[in-house]
C-alpha cells in the first residue's frame, strides 16, 4: 500500500481514539464552586470576548484572578477569544458574562472538545507526520510505525482530551519548532518556537536547548562571517514575533509586568500536589518546604536546574547536530521537570514530547519513560474520573510501541548505547546489562500495574490518606532520575558517528 | 552476509534503493523485525488486540435501547424459572430470541451478579450502573473472541497466489484486517450494543469449516447459529440445498449434473440427526411444557410493520419513495384528493406501518414470495451445478442479500450478514473486489443513522473513513489497479454529499423542524441505490460463471 494511505489510516485511528476519550468525563465536571481546567479554559473565553484587552491580566469588578485568572501568555488568550467568538455564533450563553460561570453542558462539552481536537489536527499532528517522514530514519513502514506510536502517546490524549487543556497547541508549535530546524530553515525554527514559547510560558524547559542549538550553529558558521548574519537574523526573528504577540500590552510598562507576574506565581510554594519531581519525593524526608524561606527555595532550585541542564547545553553548544539536539531536549526539560521551582505534575509531557522523538532510535527507554510519565499522572486521571481510558489506552500504547517499533529486539548493550555503564561500573560482575535493561522494564511496568490496581481498589490507611499519590509519585521519580542520568550519559558520552560506523561494518 | 541480506530483501521486497541509500541502511535493520513475516502469523493477534483496544475505548459511548434489551434478558434468565422466560412481560422489550441465546444470557448473568446483582432484578427498567456498562460491554468484547477465532480460520482457507510480497499484501492479512476491523460490527457491537460479533463467529467458522471440506462441524455450527439468532434462517436455503446436493450426494455425472445414483442415506441420517438433536436440545424442553406457540409467537412477531422507523435501504424503501412521489405528484396535478389519502407516516421512532396511497399495500406473504423468487435462482444454481465451498459461500451471500432486499421489516444491521461473508469471496477475485466495494460503502454507510447522537458522529465518520479507505487501497493494490467504473464512484462520492446535507447543512435549515424524516429518507433511498445496484451484479456475476461453465462443457 502506499504511505499516504497508510498514514492516512495511522492519523485517523489516532483522532479516533482521541474522540474516543473525549466522550469520557473531564477535570471539574460537575463540582461547584471551583470546577477544573476545562471550566478555566471556558472562563478565559468568556473574559477575553467581553472583557478589554487591558483588563485581561488585571483583578477588577469583572474579572476576579482568584477564579481561574488568565495566567498564561498572550497568545493563548488570542486563541481563547477565537474560541469565544466562535462560541458566540454558535449558543451565547456559553460566554455570557459572569452568566456563564460554571457553564456546562452536552453541547458545550461538545464544542470544547471540538476545539481541541481541531487545534491537535492543524498543529501537533502534521507536525507528528513531518517530523517521522523528514527527519527519523528508517523504511517507509519504520516511520509509519513511528507515526502511529508518536499519536498513540496515552499522556497527551488523556490530558488534552480527558481532563481538558490545549497542550498540543504548545508542543505542536514547539515540535514544528524542531522540524523546521531539522530542515535547516533556522528562522522559521525559531519562528515556531516563540508561538509555542508565547502560547506556554512552561516552554521555557525547551528554550535552552533551541538556544544552544542555534547558537552553536552560528559559532559553526563562524562568528565572524556567516555566523553573525545568522544570528542577527535569528535575533531580530525572535525579538518581531514576541513584540507582534505582546503588542496590545506594549503600550504601558505596567500591562507588562502584570503579565509577567501572572505568569511566574512565585509566591506559590516549591511544588503543591504530589508530583514526581526531587522537592516532593525530597519532602518525604526532610520537610524543605518548611525548613527553607520561599526566597532560599527559589534559589536553591535554580541553582540545582541550572547544574543539571549544564552538560547538555555545553555538548549540544559545541556539537549541534539534530541528535544532540533531540537528547538536550529531553535533557533540559526532564531537568527542568525535576529541579525547578512550582512544577505540577503536567508537566511531564514536556520531557514527554523530545522523548516522543527518540522513539525510533531507543525505543525501550523511550516507551518506558513515556509509560513512567503517564503512570505519573495517575492521581490526576483518578480524580477526573479517567480509570477506564487511562487503562485503556497504556495498554494500547505499551502493545502497539513494543510490537511495532521492536523494542525487545532493539535491547543489546549496543544498541541501548550501555557502553559507558560497562565503564562505570568496571567491578560490576560480567553480565549483560541489555537483558538486565529488560528485566528491570518488566519489573517496573508491573510495580506501574500493581500500584495503579492498588490505588483504584485499596482504601489507603486513615493516618496516609494520600500515601498511594506520594507512592506513585516516587516511584516516577525514580524513573525519572534514571533515565535523565541515562539520556545524559549516551549525549555526552556517545559519539553517534563512530558507532553507526561500527555497525555499518558489521552489517 | 551478502546472502542474508538478499534473503532479508526478498521477504520484505523492500526496493533495493531504499536499502542502499546510504546512512540509512543501519535502520533498516530495525524495519525487518518491525514487519513480521508473513508466515509466523505474529501479525493476527496484534490485529486482533488492536481493535480490542479500540472496542474497549469505547465503553463509555452511547448506547442504544438494546442495551436494556440484552440487561433485561439477563435479569429474566437469572432469577425467572425456564417456564416463565417467554412469558415475562414486565419490560416492553421481551425476550424474543431462541432459547439457546436465552442460555447464553444464563450464563453470562453468572459472571454479571459479581459486578452488580441489580442489574440482576427484573423490576430495574433502564437500569445503567457503571459497573453494569462496563460488565455488558466487557461481555460483548470478551465473546468476540469467537468471531476473532473464526476470522483466523477464515484466513488459513483463503487461496492465494504464488509470489512473495510483503505481509500488508497478502490476500489473508487483507481478509483479517477487513472483517476483524469492519466498520459495521464495530459500530453495530461496540457502541449502539448487540452481540453479533459473537453470533457472525460461529457464522464464519462455520464457513470456514464448509471451505475445509469439515462439512458436518459446519452443519453443527449452524444449526447452533439459528438457535441462537434466527435471523440467519435468512441463508439457511444456501446450507439446506448445498448441504444435500454436495454432501449427500458424493458423485456428479460428467456434465456436473446430479447423479442420483451416489445418494449416501448415511450421510443424510448424520446430517438430520444433528439438526434434530440441536434443536431438541434448544426448544425441547420448551415443547415439554407446551410453550412452543408462545415462545414462536416471540420469535416471529409479524405485527410490527413492512419497512422499520428507519428504513432499511432495500426494494421496499423505494418502493415507499415512489409511492410518496406519486401521491405528491397526484395532489399538485389535482388528480388525487388530498383528505382521502391515508396519512402516511414516516416520521414515527415507533414501529407502526406505513400505508401506501398509490400502489398496493404490501403484506408479509408478498414479501415472503418476493424473497423466495430472488434466491430461487441462486439456490438452483448451486444445485444444478455446484461449484463447491465457494459456490456455496456466493449462493449465501445472495441469500442474505435477496432476504434483505425483500424481507419483511427488515433491520439495516441485517446487510451485515452479506458483507461480512462476502469479504471472503471479495480477497480471491477482482470482480467480487468491485461489488464488494460497492455493498460495503454504501451498507455501512446505510448504518450511519444507528448513531444519530453528537457525540457520536465523529467517531463513526472517522471508523468509517479508516475502513474505507484501508478497503479501498487494499484492494486495488491486490488486484493491481481501480476496482470500479467512474459511475460508480462518482455513486460512493455521492455519499460524501448526501453525509454533509443530512447531518450537518439539513439541521441547520428551517425544515428541520417542519420534515424532520427528510435525511433518513433520503439516506436510505440513495443507500438502496448501491445495495440494489451490487445485488444485480453479484447475480450476473453468478449467472456469468453458470454461461461459462455450460460453455467449457460444450
Amino acid at each position: 500500500m502506499e504511505n499516504w494511505s497508510l498514514v492516512s489510516i495511522c492519523v485517523l485511528f489516532g483522532l479516533t481514539a482521541r474522540w474516543a476519550v473525549s466522550l469520557n468525563s473531564y477535570s471539574g465536571a460537575g463540582k461547584p464552586p471551583m470546577f477544573g481546567d476545562y471550566e478555566a479554559q471556558r472562563h478565559w473565553q468568556e473574559v477575553t470576548y467581553n472583557l478589554p484587552v487591558h483588563e485581561w491580566y488585571f483583578n477588577t469588578t469583572d474579572n476576579n484572578l482568584n477564579y481561574w485568572g488568565l495566567d498564561y501568555p498572550p497568545l493563548t488568550a488570542y486563541h481563547s477569544l477565537l474560541c469565544a467568538h466562535v462560541a458566540k455564533l454558535i449558543n451565547p450563553d456559553w460566554v455570557e458574562l459572569h452568566a456563564s460561570r460554571g457553564h456546562e453542558s452536552y453541547g458545550h462539552k461538545l464544542f470544547m472538545r471540538a476545539t481541541v481536537l481541531v487545534a491537535d489536527l492543524l498543529i501537533y499532528i502534521p507536525a507528528v507526520v513531518l517530523y517521522s517522514f523528514y527527519l527519523s530514519e528508517g523504511s517507509n513502514k519504520k516511520k509509519v510505525c513511528t507515526v502511529l506510536c508518536i499519536l498513540l502517546y496515552p499522556g497527551l490524549i488523556l490530558i488534552d482530551y480527558g481532563h481538558f487543556q490545549y497542550n498540543s497547541i504548545s508542543l505542536g508549535l514547539a515540535l514544528w519548532g524542531v522540524v523546521v530546524l531539522g530542515l535547516g530553515w533556522d528562522v522559521l525554527g525559531s519562528l515556531a518556537f516563540v508561538l509555542s514559547l508565547n502560547y506556554k510560558q512552561m516552554e521555557l524547559y525547551h528554550s535552552l536547548p533551541f538556544f544552544c542549538y542555534l547558537l552553536g550553529k552560528c559559532f559553526k558558521q563562524g562568528l565572524a562571517g556567516r555566523g553573525l548574519f545568522l544570528l542577527v537574523k535569528i535575533a531580530v526573528t525572535v525579538l518581531v514575533t514576541f513584540a507582534l504577540c505582546w503588542l496590545p500590552f506594549l503600550s504601558d510598562p505596567g500591562q507588562i509586568l502584570q503579565v509577567v507576574h501572572r505568569l511566574f506565581p512565585v509566591g506559590r510554594g516549591l511544588f503543591e500536589d504530589k508530583v514526581a519531581n526531587t522537592w516532593c519525593s525530597l519532602n518525604v524526608l526532610i520537610k524543605i518546604k518548611t525548613i527553607l524561606s520561599t526566597d532560599t527555595q527559589l534559589y536553591f532550585s535554580l541553582t540545582t536546574t541550572l547544574l543539571a541542564i549544564l552538560p547538555s547545553s555545553i555538548k549540544l553548544l559545541m556539537k549541534p547536530t539534530l541528535w544532540q539536539f533531540k537528547l538536550a531536549l529531553v535533557n533540559s526539560s526532564l531537568a527542568f521537570f525535576l529541579f525547578s521551582f512550582q512544577v505540577h505534575e503536567k508537566s511531564i509531557l514536556l520531557p514527554a514530547l523530545p522523548v516522543c522523538l527518540l522513539l525510533n532510535d531507543l525505543p525501550l527507554p523511550a516507551i518506558w519513560f513515556l509509560q513512567a510519565s503517564t503512570f505519573s499522572m495517575l492521581p490526576l486521571f483518578l480524580k477526573d474520573g479517567l480509570l477506564v481510558p487511562y487503562v485503556v489506552t497504556s495498554l494500547a500504547f505499551l502493545f502497539f510501541s513494543i510490537y511495532l517499533l521492536s523494542a525487545f529486539e532493539h535491547c543489546s548493550e549496543d544498541k541501548l548505547r550501555l557502553g559507558p555503564y560497562r565503564r562505570l561500573l568496571i567491578c560490576m560482575p560480567r553480565m549483560d546489562l541489555g537483558r538486565v535493561t529488560k528485566w528491570k522494564f518488566y519489573f517496573s511496568i508491573t510495580a506501574m500495574a500493581g500500584l495503579s490496581f492498588m490505588s483504584v481498589s485499596l482504601a489507603p490507611p486513615d493516618q496516609l490518606p494520600d500515601l498511594f499519590p506520594l507512592l506513585v509519585s516516587v516511584f516516577s521519580y525514580l524513573h525519572f532520575l534514571g533515565l535523565l542520568l541515562y539520556f545524559n550519559i549516551v549525549q555526552i558520552a556517545e559519539p553517534p558517528q563512530s558507532v553507526r560506523k561500527n555497525q555499518k561494518k558489521s552489517n | 552476509m551478502c546472502y542474508l541480506y538478499v534473503e532479508v530483501q526478498s521477504v520484505l521486497s523492500i526496493p533495493p534503493r531504499l536499502i542502499h541509500r546510504g546512512q540509512a541502511s543501519v535502520y533498516d535493520t530495525g524495519c525487518v523485525m518491525a514487519t513480521p513475516r508473513a508466515d509466523d502469523w505474529s501479525w493476527f493477534p496484534a490485529l486482533a488486540l488492536g481493535v480490542s483496544f479500540l472496542k474497549c475505548i469505547l465503553i463509555n459511548a452511547y448506547h442504544s435501547t438494546d442495551f436494556e434489551v440484552h440487561r433485561n434478558w439477563l435479569a429474566i434468565t437469572h432469577s425467572l424459572p425456564v417456564s416463565k422466560w417467554y412469558h415475562e412481560n414486565t419490560s416492553e422489550w421481551t425476550l424474543d430470541y431462541p432459547p439457546l441465546f436465552a442460555w447464553f444470557e444464563y450464563s453470562l448473568s453468572h459472571v454479571a451478579q459479581h459486578f452488580d446483582k441489580e442489574m440482576l432484578v427484573v423490576q430495574n427498567l433502564i437500569y445503567t450502573s457503571p459497573a453494569t456498562i462496563l460488565f455488558q460491554r466487557l461481555s460483548v468484547i470478551v465473546t468476540d473472541i469467537v468471531f476473532i477465532y473464526a476470522v483466523k480460520e477464515c484466513c488459513r482457507s483463503v487461496r492465494e497466489e504464488k509470489g512473495s510480497k510483503d505481509l500488508l499484501g497478502h490476500p489473508f492479512f487483507i481478509l483479517a484486517a477487513l472483517l476483524l476491523w469492519n466498520f459495521g460490527l464495530l459500530i453495530v457491537d461496540h457502541i449502539h450494543f448487540q452481540y453479533n460479533g459473537f453470533l457472525f463467529g460461529i457464522l464464519l467458522l462455520s464457513v470456514a469449516r464448509h471451505l475445509q471440506g469439515r462439512h458436518l462441524e459446519g452443519a453443527l455450527l449452524f444449526t447452533v447459529l439459528l438457535n441462537l439468532k434466527h435471523i440467519y434462517l435468512y441463508i439457511a436455503p444456501a446450507y439446506g440445498i448445498f448441504l444435500l446436493r454436495s454432501y449427500c450426494f458424493t458423485k456428479d455425472n460428467t456434465d456436473g449434473s446430479v447423479r442420483w445414483s451416489s445418494f449416501s442415506p448415511v450421510r443424510l441420517v448424520a446430517l438430520g440427526s444433528i439438526v434434530i438433536s440441536v434443536g431438541a436440545l434448544s426448544f425441547g424442553p420448551f415443547i415439554a411444557m407446551g410453550q412452543l406457540p408462545q415462545v414462536l409467537s416471540r420469535l416471529f412477531p409479524f405485527k410490527r410493520g413492512l419497512c422499520h422507523a428507519y428504513w432499511a435501504p432495500n426494494v421496499w424503501a423505494l418502493y415507499n419513495m415512489v409511492d410518496k412521489a406519486l401521491s405528491v405528484l397526484g395532489v399538485r396535478l389535482k388528480l388525487l384528493d388530498v383528505a382521502k389519502l391515508p396519512k402516511a407516516s414516516m416520521t414515527g421512532g415507533l414501529v407502526q406501518e406505513f400505508q401506501h396511497s398509490i400502489l398496493p399495500s404490501v403484506s408479509p406473504s408478498i414479501t415472503l414470495i418476493c424473497t423466495l423468487l430472488s434466491i430461487m435462482p441462486a439456490v438452483l444454481s448451486i444445485w444444478c451445478r455446484p461449484r463447491g465451498a465457494r459456490g456455496f459461500l456466493r449462493c449465501l451471500v445472495i441469500c442474505a442479500l435477496g432476504s434483505f432486499m425483500f424481507g419483511w421489516h427488515v433491520h439495516e444491521k441485517a446487510i451485515l450478514m452479506a458483507i461480512l461473508p462476502f469479504s471472503i469471496l471479495a480477497v480471491e477475485s477482482r470482480e467480487d473486489a468491485g461489488i464488494f466495494l460497492m455493498l460495503t460503502t454504501t451498507g455501512h454507510y446505510s448504518l450511519f443513522p444507528l448513531l444519530f447522537t453528537a457525540a457520536e458522529l465523529p467517531i463513526k465518520v472517522l471508523l468509517m473513513l479508516l475502513f474505507t479507505l484501508y478497503s479501498f487501497t487494499s484492494l486495488k493494490k491486490l488486484f493491481r489497479g481501480s476496482l470500479l467504473n467512474p459511475l460508480e464512484t462518482t455513486y460512493l462520492l455521492g455519499l460524501v454529499a448526501v453525509e454533509i446535507l443530512c447531518e450537518v447543512v439539513y439541521p441547520l435549515s428551517p425544515w428541520q423542524h417542519t420534515l424532520p424524516f427528510v435525511p433518513l429518507l433520503v439516506t436510505s433511498v440513495y443507500c438502496s441505490l448501491g445495495v440494489s445496484y451490487s445485488f444485480i451484479r453479484l447475480y450476473v456475476s453468478l449467472l456469468r460463471q453458470h454461461g461459462t461453465d455450460k460453455h467449457k462443457q460444450l
